[in-house]
């Protein structure tokens, strides 16, 4: 079968048996791109002549019979917040639209080395700061369920390129959840492996402590082949975890035994989606039938997650984003224009001292052009966080309660294998409808940002419909490292159920 | 003003570049005098997506410094990121520590040459690890205000060292930073080169002022852009008198205005007030989530200090104690760092007499060095060299100016003492013919003889003359000895 939804780890057989070249299949997802993409819009560049020039090597390569990558042949798309040698790297941002990194993220180098065809780079908001995609410099993505929808965020592109066929896999990143919530409202598979896991070099940094790169993809057994490359140490990374990686391939198929799954029913209460509580909690029975145990579990700090997370993350940002100054790459205002202004206001004035110098005129116009309203609102929330006279009351207990929402994770993976629950309180909304409302976008992350701030595993997969046939993600948690654990948990639930294998029809 | 009105309070902080090959979170190199902008990467530009990496030997280096400064050397430290805009801090912050120092209470005993003050402990209380900035520079030419900016010291590693405000006058300020730079030598750490700015000061300083009304404190003041002891040691005199004197006309205290920063101008020596002052930046500290922490277990700390080989001031006793030197040699040499200790000692060894070899190490040597504007590296005469000469003069072969003769010689040639006296023509001389030519001269001479027997020594300095005339190579002590002893036996 060669459809746009095979599974990469079956085209691996078919490219290994010879029944398609690399050519075909990549060709096949350039056809859908070049057909839908218009609508869907969730890539911001494909080098369709590049990929198949790749395509090309890699089919010689193995049909000469020489040693030949993990990945060799398959289609990845990357989010645009990966550094890749001098490709554009814009983060979604008007910052960045002209930059060339002089260097590769390792992620992307260890795609590279496994003879990937990075066949283009995905959608974002802005920075990686969003939970619809909305926010991006360039262009809203599509949800491909319901093209008047958000696909979320910010790894909207990433999510829908899978759900549409246009990639088998790809690799996006996930601060807050901005992995697993877009693969829940498009209804893909997608997992942000343990701080620490996944080197961080090249990733275009939001907020450092939390970021972390991971998979994507139409199924758990292709996350599992993607984790398997994308893990590991790195020493450009002094954050990455010398911790082994298992063969998350073939393990992923074997179920556990035992399992222990502990649910929290604080997010059961009001505020979900009834539709999404019904889903989640037939997850729960699904995999009782399957001879998990199941317990309630408490995380007392987790409703502090969010408030949390909106003092980290910003402070993060504030100092990450200092660089964008317009001295010495990205964008810089027009500085014609800018010394006009500057010398009328000067003659403006009795005294003709300027309102400013030069210098602070050209950080101001720069980054007050170059950023879009949400980055503004973060780096401004960062910047008073950390200011004199706030720092205790703000970011220092926003790291006290981080310790405690930690230890509540440490306690409950005493009693339990993993975590479930939901992803999202709702299911993927239209476009404008949160907008105008920061904080109804930033609760968009209730239910994932505490993995960030622990740094643990999480993991999306799809577990149900709504009435007007807008997927439900289900989460689940494993403690640090153990996402061979979440994987194999995972793949027992595709393998009794056939969500992930739904997808939309595109008009 | 001759009576002293008020008591100078000092405190130092000082920035020196740490002898790393690397950078301190990148892999680029740290030359100084490189053609801009060629020593740099991803990391050390502050490229989206780069990150640090910490270079353990910079941070062992600053924990060995740290130990050499008798700092406290804490078992965990950090590091943070100081937030401000400045075109050459390319991340817009510099990773710096701020509330975790990785060394703090230390001390570094300063001593005065000519007992102006008294030896004393001047407490450091701190000393931390940071990334230095680029470097701007301003061209201003016609009207335009370009600015280029070179990023190659950019991330080249900073330890500060922050002393307490225990110096009471410049000169114990400049004794500090003497004392300072030769530790740092000795430790081999840093080049301590000012003028290459891998040495800069910043002084503190304010005034305790006895009044009828108990002692106050007028307002601390900053002062930047020294480029030299010697200016560290003007502007702190001219600051001190400069604050008095503000005090007698406005009589603001410590605390009335914000502390104000003030550059010192070497040329009209004087410092000006700058306009941006310390006190209005917020520089938003927290820790840098990039780089995990850095644990110092006390093993590492014992292993650290077993390398720092032997200090200035165990060096200037051990000097005197092994080879009876003078207290003042003794100084004259440990300051001149290891390198000079190191010849003295193999010339001392070699001839067995410490006196002469400290004397002539003191003396010519350094003036060679001073002269020709080297190091004791590249001093053309070898210890053994001279040790050979010593020894000859010595045995009373040379008397003391054609021994200098033969040394300058040796310098310029490069030839050893024996080669140089052959080629000079400058021979030992048989004792015997010495004292044929004194038998000779005498009996040529009957009223010089009668002269010195009539108790007139000093007659036989003509004959001395004569003697050297007839051969060139004799020494004039000896030829003195031997016609004295030829007239008594006369007599």
């Amino acid at each position: 079968m060669t459809s746009i939804h095979t599974n990469a780890t079956d085209w691996l057989q078919q490219l290994a048996s010879g029944e398609c070249t690399s050519r075909e299949i990549t060709q096949l997802y350039l056809d859908q791109i070049n057909q839908h993409d218009s609508t869907i819009q969730a890539f911001l560049q494909v080098d369709g002549e590049a990929a198949l020039e790749q395509a090309d090597r890699i089919d010689q390569r193995r049909q000469a019979g020489q040693p030949i990558g993990r990945l060799a042949g398959l289609p990845v798309a990357v989010k645009d917040i990966l550094c890749s040698l001098d490709q554009p790297t814009t983060c979604g941002s008007r910052q960045l639209e002209n930059f060339r990194p002089p260097y590769d993220a390792t992620v992307i180098a260890r795609l590279k080395q496994e003879d990937a065809v990075l066949i283009g780079r995905t959608n974002m908001d802005e920075f990686a700061m969003g939970s619809s995609t909305e926010n991006s410099a360039f262009q809203p993505t599509r949800n491909p369920w319901d093209t008047d929808r958000i696909p979320g965020g910010s790894s909207g592109g990433a999510a829908a390129c899978i759900a549409a066929g246009m990639a088998p896999l790809s690799i996006g990143t996930d601060t807050g959840g901005s992995i697993r919530q877009p693969a829940a409202l498009c209804g893909v598979s997608g997992m942000k492996p343990t701080y620490g896991r996944v080197s961080r070099y090249g990733l275009v940094a939001f907020a450092s402590s939390l970021d972390q790169v991971g998979p994507l993809a139409g199924s758990v057994e292709d996350l599992a082949l993607l984790m398997e490359v994308l893990a590991g140490h790195d020493p450009l990374d002094s954050t990455s975890a010398p911790v082994d990686v298992p063969a998350y391939r073939d393990t992923v198929r074997q179920p556990l035994e035992g399992l222990r799954i502990g649910w929290v029913p604080e997010q059961f209460s009001s505020g979900l989606d009834p539709e999404i509580e019904a889903a989640v909690r037939e997850s729960i029975r699904l995999y009782q039938s399957l001879g998990a145990s199941v317990e309630e579990i408490s995380l007392p700090h987790a409703q502090y997650g969010i408030a949390t997370y909106y003092i980290i993350a910003p402070c993060e940002a504030s100092g990450n984003l200092a660089r964008y100054d317009g001295v010495h790459y990205g964008y810089r205002t027009n500085e014609q224009a800018m010394l006009a202004e500057l010398q009328e206001q000067r003659a403006a004035v009795e005294d003709g001292q300027a309102p400013e110098t030069p210098l602070v005129r050209m950080y101001r116009k720069t980054r007050s052009e170059g950023f879009g309203s949400e980055v503004k609102r973060r780096i401004m929330l960062g910047t008073y966080a950390l200011s004199k006279g706030y720092y205790d009351a703000y970011y220092l207990k926003a790291m006290k309660v981080r310790r405690l929402i930690r230890q509540d994770y440490d306690q409950a993976f005493q009693n339990v294998d993993i975590l479930l629950g939901p992803v999202t309180a709702s299911p993927a909304f239209r476009f404008g409808e949160k907008t105008d409302d920061p904080l109804a976008m930033y609760l968009e992350d209730l239910y994932t940002v505490t993995a960030n701030l622990a740094g643990i595993a999480g993991i999306s997969i799809p577990c149900g419909f709504t009435s007007n046939s807008l997927p439900i993600g289900l989460q689940l948690q494993a403690p640090p490292f153990q996402e061979e654990r979440l994987l194999r948990a995972a793949h027992m639930f595709q393998q009794a159920t056939d969500w992930h294998l739904r997808r939309p029809e595109l008009s | 003003m001759s009576e002293q009105t008020y008591q100078v309070i000092i405190g130092l902080e000082v920035h020196v570049q740490l002898k790393t090959e690397s950078k301190l979170f990148c892999r680029c190199s740290t030359d100084f005098g490189q053609p801009p902008n060629t020593q740099t990467c991803p990391v050390c530009i502050g490229m989206p997506g780069s990150l640090p990496v910490m270079n353990e030997k910079a941070f062992r280096m600053a924990v060995k410094t740290a130990i050499a400064l008798n700092c406290e050397i804490p078992e965990f430290t950090k590091w943070d990121r100081k937030n401000y805009y400045y075109p050459d801090l390319p991340k817009g912050y510099q990773i710096s520590q701020f509330d975790l120092p990785m060394s703090c209470n230390g001390w570094l005993q300063i001593e005065s040459d000519d007992g102006e003050f008294e030896t004393k402990k001047v407490g450091i209380t701190r000393a931390h690890l940071e990334e230095d900035a680029g470097k701007s520079m301003h061209d201003e030419v016609a009207g335009k205000a370009d600015s280029s900016i070179d990023l190659n010291r950019t991330g080249t590693p900073l330890l500060e060292i922050v002393s307490e405000p225990d110096m009471r006058s410049a000169a114990e300020a400049k004794a500090y930073l003497t004392d300072l730079k030769l530790l740092l030598t000795y430790l081999d750490v840093s080049d301590c080169n000012m003028q290459e700015g891998s040495l800069r000061v910043d002084a503190n300083v304010n005034l305790h002022i006895e009044t009828p009304e108990g002692t106050i404190a007028t307002p601390i003041v900053e002062i930047k852009n020294m480029n030299s002891f010697r200016a560290v040691e003007r502007a702190l005199i001219y600051e001190s008198q400069r604050q008095y004197e503000v005090w007698q006309e406005t009589g603001q205290q410590l605390g009335e205005v914000p502390k104000q920063t003030r550059g010192w101008d070497d040329q009209a020596e004087i410092t000006r007030g700058q306009r941006h002052k310390e006190e209005s930046s917020d520089y938003r500290y927290f820790p840098d989530p990039d780089l995990v922490p850095v644990k110092v277990s006390s093993a590492e700390v014992d292993s650290l200090r077993s390398e720092i080989g032997e200090l200035p001031a165990a060096i200037r006793l051990r000097l005197v104690e092994e080879h009876g030197i003078s207290d003042y040699t003794s100084n004259v040499l440990v300051n001149q760092g290891r390198g000079v200790v190191d010849y003295f000692v193999a010339v001392a060894e070699a001839t067995g007499n410490g006196k002469t070899a400290g004397n002539w190490v003191q003396q010519d040597v350094l003036r060679t060095l001073k002269e020709k504007e080297i190091q004791i590296e590249q001093f053309p005469v070898t210890t053994s060299e001279l040790a050979e000469l010593l020894t000859i003069i010595e045995r009373g072969e040379l008397d003391n100016s054609r021994g200098k003769e033969v040394f300058t010689e040796m310098i310029e040639t490069g030839k050893p003492a024996a080669q140089v006296m052959q080629e000079k023509g400058i021979e030992s001389v048989d004792e015997n013919q010495v004292i044929e030519l004194c038998r000779s001269l005498l009996e040529q001479n009957p009223q010089v003889v009668s002269d010195v027997l009539g108790g007139k020594q000093q007659a036989v300095g003509s004959l001395i003359g004569q003697a050297k005339q007839q051969n060139p190579n004799i020494n004039p002590g000896n030829v003195r000895q031997i016609l004295l002893d030829l007239i008594q036996e006369m007599n």
